[in-house]
């Protein structure tokens, strides 16, 4: 789960981390009320989790999702040029993504912009602080030309950071003295947030040093650990949906794991591992999977009713393959999910239905049976081919 | 032989008297597996299908029955609790198949885990099964979740990190005649406890085992440390499928652990490491069984 730069800072601030001072606002009044508690040099900041905000264009025209202004009624006037507007980034796709909100913030001078990331590291099975004296640009570019400038520090999952760990990453970074004590205490507290609230990542980029010696954190990403919210009502509670697939939202209410793609090719599989395999033999023979949905390995005939009706929401879908491996499923329970979705959402395009397993006689029967009109498929590969087929004549 | 567990092995079952988790130990009693014990805190001296008695810790039904498994099912705000229970009660294997336990509660497992006899399968796995010889392969060791009726005891080795997914390969294998030694899902979470190459080394020196075939998935490079290891060591032929050629980067697909990230674990990546260590790779995912008949020549 993502959240937005504003409560990003909060978060910040609740943990210790130095940022500049800032404030969200929804309306034009609240900014010029923010920008007034902060005086001159203010940077109003469009509210969407995608990136390259700066380079965006809002599809009113207007340019830009990031600002510097001086004065109250400047910050008012760009709040009201984003605030309600759909704006456009390299990250967004060209859909865009509403802003509702903006935040206005100290535009502080910056002497110098670093990398400072903590994450979750798979291999090593431990937290890994990652840091950069190349601040400010993509982090993957310098990674590929210049990894010698990239200082990776693996912390132990059990004592946590060290002091020793701090006083490494501050040589390879260049700190010391009063700048060094400020950053060892950020990162103490970057750190804590990070083990605190479950984070899967946390990246600031850039931190910077101010010519009035300082250092602070400037803009934050966060990904937090799904399944760890459970703990963190709090973090659950600044989940914003309008960030996301309005269908991913919809499925994610009956517990289905749906992706949706560009392709014209839907499936409704249950398994991720075989969910993604029947995405791939799609692909493989030529077709276009336009999404990945996992019903789980127990799944309900009212869940199988539910991912009909998300899938045939999306207009791009010509066809639909199901395919379900009754392990300890029951290929009939699964067969009478379909019929009853089918005479309900009145199925109009072709469905390849693939059923293996438990009681796959009983399933088939059912759907012989039943007036819905499908194609029947023995094997995987049959079922993609057949519906790569439905959609070509 | 067969490789972690055969048909004498004892297990537990932690979450016994969950649904999810009675649900399984029934099918593993019907499967003829040597389910002997059971654990919920709090029904100590309860009977679990009129038979398998029930503890209250792990370590009571350890000493009480001699079980050297426990299957752990408990809900994921308890699990890391449960297999840390299962270690210090000194089992040789805990397979977990609960699914969605918080990453770091998984690391400081893991950590917690070290220099301790135990060995951790999953979590977020199907569990092993080893075919029994009976109808069906009846009279197997089925820990976990899998369909018992799709295996049959043989000579092939299978290690996984899906579980339908699995189900699909073991079954093209059925199907084509190829019994199997023991069928291992490893689990879709980013911290896991058993490596592919874990398994991998261990069907090397299995001399039931005669073939081997890895399941693989975008994201991590377990896929590719295993290659490596078998480009080298392995001595039995091998086949491999990695899924999620079409997924799309920075997209988590359903498991945890399924995700490009930085342009990292890409399945073009795992499938040429697997390639140029000599493994016999799979087109798509209903090519499996035929990959390993290739690979047998």
């Amino acid at each position: 789960m993502n959240i937005h730069e504003y409560q990003a800072k909060e978060l910040f601030e609740k943990f210790g981390v130095a940022t500049p001072r800032g404030k969200v606002a929804d309306n034009a009044a609240e900014a010029r009320a923010a920008a007034v508690e902060i005086g001159s040099n203010i940077v109003v900041k469009a509210q969407v989790h995608a990136g390259g905000r700066g380079k965006g264009t809002f599809k009113n025209g207007f340019k830009g999702g990031v600002h510097l202004v001086q004065t109250p009624d400047e910050a008012a006037e760009i709040a009201t040029q984003m605030i309600g507007q759909v704006l456009v980034t390299h990250q967004t796709g060209e859909e865009g993504k509403l802003v509702s909100k903006v935040m206005i913030a100290d535009a502080v001078d910056i002497e110098k912009e670093y990398y400072l990331a903590i994450l979750m590291d798979r291999e090593s099975r431990s937290p890994v602080i990652v840091a950069s004296t190349e601040g400010g640009v993509n982090i993957e570019e310098v990674a590929e030309h210049t990894p010698e400038k990239i200082f990776h520090q693996v912390i132990h999952p059990l004592l946590g950071l060290q002091p020793y760990e701090i006083r490494n990453i501050c040589a390879k970074l260049g700190f010391s003295g009063d700048i060094a004590k400020q950053f060892g205490k950020l990162l103490q507290g970057l750190f804590k947030l990070f083990m605190d609230c479950d984070c899967s990542m946390v990246e600031v980029n850039p931190l910077v040093t101010t010519p009035d010696g300082r250092v602070l954190a400037l803009d934050a990403k966060f990904d937090f650990d799904d399944n760890a919210l459970y703990r963190h009502p709090d973090i659950a509670a600044l989940h914003d949906p309008t960030e996301e697939d309005p269908r991913e939202v919809e499925a994610a209410k009956y517990q289905l794991n749906y992706i949706g793609l560009d392709g014209n090719i839907a499936c409704l599989v249950n398994g991720a591992g075989l969910a993604m395999a029947t995405m791939d033999i799609i692909k493989h023979c030529g077709g276009e999977p336009a999404n990945f949905l996992d019903v789980g390995g127990g799944a309900t005939q009212e869940q199988v009713r539910n991912a009909f009706k998300i899938i045939l929401g999306d207009p791009k879908v010509k066809a639909i393959l199901v395919n379900i491996f009754g392990g300890i499923m029951d290929c009939d329970v699964i067969a009478k999910g379909i019929v009853a979705a089918c005479q309900e959402v009145d199925l109009n395009i072709p469905l390849v239905v693939r059923l293996e397993g438990n009681n796959v006689a009983a399933g088939k029967e059912t759907l012989a049976n039943s007036t819905v009109d499908l194609i029947s498929a023995d094997t995987l590969a049959d079922a993609a081919a057949k519906a790569v087929k439905a959609i070509a004549v | 032989m067969a490789i972690l567990v055969d048909e004498n092995t004892k297990i537990l079952v932690q979450g016994i008297t969950g649904s999810f988790g009675g649900r399984h130990a029934q099918l593993s009693l019907d499967y003829g597996t040597q389910l002997v014990a059971g654990v919920t805190p709090g029904k100590g001296g309860q009977f679990f299908a009129d038979k398998v008695p029930i503890f209250d810790t792990v370590a009571e039904a350890v000493a009480a029955t001699g079980a050297t498994v426990s299957a752990i099912f408990v809900p994921p705000p308890f699990a890391a609790d449960a297999i840390l229970e299962a270690v210090d009660a000194g089992v040789d294997l805990a397979v977990t198949i609960t699914e969605g336990i918080p990453v770091m509660d998984m690391m400081r497992v893991r950590a917690g885990m070290l220099g301790k006899k135990t060995r951790l399968i999953g979590p977020n796995c199907p569990g092993l099964v080893t075919p029994g010889l009976g109808k069906d392969s009846h009279g197997g060791c089925r820990i976990g979740i899998a369909p018992g009726y799709i295996h049959k005891r043989g000579k092939v080795g299978v290690v996984s990190r899906s579980g339908t997914l699995t189900y699909e390969a073991v079954w093209q294998l059925t199907n084509l005649g190829l019994g199997q030694s023991t069928c291992v899902g490893i689990g879709g979470d980013p911290i896991n406890g058993t490596s592919h190459l874990d398994i991998l080394k261990m069907f090397n020196e299995d001399p039931e085992t005669e073939a081997i075939i890895m399941i693989g998935e975008i994201g991590g490079s377990a896929e590719e440390e295993a290659a490596a290891w078998a480009k080298e060591f392995c001595t039995k032929p091998m086949a491999a499928f990695i899924a999620g050629s079409s997924a799309p980067p920075g997209r988590r697909m359903g498991h945890a652990g399924a995700i490009v990230s930085g342009g990292k674990g890409t399945a073009a990546a795992k499938i040429e490491a697997l390639r140029d260590a000599g493994i016999e790779v799979a087109g798509n995912p209903s090519d499996m069984g035929q990959a390993l008949v290739r690979a047998m020549g």
